[in-house]
């Protein structure tokens, strides 16, 4: 890992990609690591596109710029792809996943691009299966993790049950639970 | 009355920690024209005590007393008076 | 004192809520406004939960939150509020009289921008409007120094000495709604460093019955003025005193401004808030490449630090001066203003540079930073300060 990961979040206001971002924050803290997290704030209302930023380093994070060169870009819908630039600034190394049903060499043909580093995960498929609800944030986290493992499955999940306590019910936990897991074993790479 | 320099309000600010220090102003110095009360025709019927603006005028069970420390010579008292006893004269100069 | 103390991710303003906690105040007269909200709207839980003993008021608006805070302190109650923006600007009569009645109320500043056109995001018009109110104004890099400030602005303010009110400001969304790593004191700690609040004069002390703030007129009012400035002047030691307390505590030691490479630096950028942790970065890589750059935080804007801004410039070849608010009609910013007329009459002075950046929350970015340092070498050779730039602004 260099110095300072730093990861956009592409989503719909509504999807949850706030929660992302902060619970892969707090996670990677706990793991001892240097993080900062936030939104950016417009008028937005649910539906409309919006992001979110992470930053982890193994050092004190004083920087308070937005994040103009991301190493990874998570999109929590596919339908923002052609809509908003999600490419913008992203290195020829740089990572994307996906929430699709769609393999990664489709996307890519989408994108039109040689570079980068394509992942998808059908994020939304498996938070209906295991949520009863499209919120695809947590599985695209559980996606995350596998791909760049920075912190360990168990740390997410363990940080995940100790944000959610006490504010959702037991079987929504046990959901997110699920949905990380299922996503972190079904991402697919190229 | 010696007015505080600035020096002297650095620490306390604009706060009077004397109740009741109006009383020092002796506003009676406004005054030019002075009430005066004819009191065999005063009936102690306190109105001139009643209406007084400044609560210049006493009244000690007995009579009352104008106290032109604080009288300002407004004229109230008189105008009020139902007997007509209290008759506004001018200050000499 | 080597102490660990328990690291959370937390957003500026819940950091600010915790602080407000932990210090537990008699009074909390608040009105919630973008992006100070959270502050008020998580402390009414800790209200609700009974986790306080705070009277808290909900009032009708910014204006009244101030009132109500004026008369509580007068009571000698210890009080807090938040607000940002418009809503200072609605405080605005109230603020002078805060100040000028010598109560040490605590207020925390998102600092956001003012309408029109209409923004919610950060930049210091709101506060540097206020900067001539009387308040002490402390201005908090990161989430850590927003929670750190509040406990020192109690200390400040209830000094007796000192008897002011003080203003913690943070930038509107960039570190309010910001989450990062807040290590959390103990309710203990800061019960012993904020210590029990007894008011020197109390309007409900009946043993002693007080008038405040009573008429002056051409014969008194001057000499009052004169005085409230020397009492904010006076605070300048209390508040190194109390930054150097809070280092033997926490470890984290603050002060009037803060000096980043800049003893033998030739360039130097001044700047406030949350922007000098992007200058930070800026002067490493270049410091890196042999580059003699520094950086000069001012935390304390009120009262002016103006003998260790002095201190800290005067031997610099080029000074570039970051606004995050803009006067329309005159020529820079007021940090400008501030520095270059302070400066003026020493022997041995910089060429001081005005830039405005960032208004209505406009991204100040390392690749700005970098271009500034480079600007600041071009105005040596020119000899003189370009008339005002803009950072990051269209043509």
């Amino acid at each position: 890992m260099k110095e300072m990961l730093e990861i956009r979040w592409h989503a719909r206001a509504g999807q949850g990609a706030k929660t992302a971002s902060y619970l892969l924050a707090e996670t990677a803290l706990e793991a001892g690591k240097y993080i900062q997290a936030f939104p950016e704030y417009g008028p937005e209302r649910t539906g409309a596109p919006m992001k979110a930023f992470t930053r982890i380093s193994d050092k004190p994070i004083r920087i308070h710029s937005q994040v103009y060169n991301p190493d990874v870009v998570v999109i929590l819908d596919k339908s923002l792809i052609g809509k908003v630039n999600i490419l913008e600034g992203v290195p020829s190394d740089g990572i994307i996943i996906v929430n699709t049903t769609q393999s990664p060499e489709e996307i890519r043909k989408q994108l039109n691009i040689s570079d980068r580093k394509i992942y998808t995960v059908d994020a939304t498929g498996i938070s209906l299966a295991t949520l009863g609800r499209p919120i695809p944030n947590t599985p695209m986290l559980g996606a995350l993790i596998k791909i760049i493992p920075i912190i360990s499955l168990e740390e997410v999940l363990d940080q995940l049950k100790k944000k959610f306590e006490g504010r959702f019910r037991p079987e929504v936990i046990e959901g997110n639970l699920q949905a990380i897991k299922r996503a972190y074993e079904e991402v697919k790479g190229e | 009355m010696k007015l505080p320099g600035w020096k002297e309000l650095v620490e306390i600010g604009p706060i009077i920690l004397e109740p009741g220090n109006a009383r020092e102003y002796k506003t009676g110095d406004w005054r030019t024209f002075r009430p005066e009360i004819d009191y065999s025709k005063c009936t102690t019927c306190l109105f001139c005590w009643l209406f007084c603006p400044d609560s210049a005028i006493s009244f000690d069970g007995k009579r009352v007393e104008i106290n032109y420390d604080y009288c300002k010579g407004c004229g109230i008292c008189a105008a009020e008076c139902p007997v007509k006893c209290i008759t506004m004269k001018e200050e000499e100069k | 004192m080597k102490t660990t103390f328990k690291k959370i991710a937390i957003e500026g303003n819940e950091a600010a809520a915790l602080a407000f906690k932990q210090v537990n105040p008699d009074v909390v007269a608040a009105y919630p406004i973008t992006p100070s909200t959270e502050v008020v709207q998580k402390f009414s839980e800790y209200v609700a939960n009974g986790e306080v003993d705070t009277e808290f008021v909900p009032v009708e608006s910014e204006h009244s939150a101030m009132s109500a805070c004026i008369g509580a302190s007068a009571a000698g109650a210890r009080v807090m509020t938040s607000t940002a923006s418009q809503g200072l600007a609605l405080m605005w009569e109230m603020l002078y009289i805060a100040s000028s009645l010598r109560l040490p109320i605590v207020m925390t500043v998102a600092n956001r921008a003012l309408s029109a056109p209409i923004n919610i995001h950060g930049d210091h018009s709101d506060s540097m409007g206020a900067r001539d109110s009387g308040w002490i104004q402390i201005y908090s890099e990161n989430v850590q120094e927003i929670y750190d400030n509040i406990f020192q602005a109690v200390r400040i303010a209830e000094d007796p000495q000192v008897r002011l009110p003080v203003m913690v400001n943070f930038d509107g969304f960039i570190t309010s709604h910001s989450e990062e790593i807040l290590e959390v004191l103990d309710d203990d700690l800061v019960r012993r460093f904020i210590g029990e609040y007894k008011p020197k004069y109390s309007l409900l002390d009946v043993d002693h019955p007080m008038t405040m703030g009573p008429l002056a007129l051409f014969d008194s009012y001057f000499e009052f003025k004169v005085a409230q400035a020397y009492a904010i002047a006076n605070s300048l030691p209390v508040i190194k005193k109390v930054g150097r307390e809070f280092g033997d505590l926490t470890g984290r030691y603050y002060d009037l401004i803060e000096k980043y490479h800049t003893d033998d630096a030739e360039y130097i950028i001044v700047a406030m808030s949350s922007t000098c942790g992007t200058v930070r970065e800026v002067v490493d890589e270049l410091r890196e490449k042999g580059e003699k750059v520094g950086l000069l935080k001012i935390r304390v804007f009120r009262p002016f630090p103006l003998e260790e801004i002095s201190n800290a410039l005067k031997n610099a070849k080029v000074v570039g001066i970051l606004d995050r608010s803009i006067i329309p009609g005159s020529f820079s910013g007021p940090l400008y203003h501030e520095i270059v007329s302070g400066m003026y009459h020493l022997d041995k002075r910089p060429i001081f540079q005005p830039y405005v950046y960032g208004l209505g929350g406009r991204d100040i970015t390392t690749e700005h930073i970098k271009n500034v340092f480079t600007q600041l070498q071009e105005i040596e050779k020119l000899g003189r300060p370009k008339n005002l730039i803009y950072i990051g602004v269209r043509e």
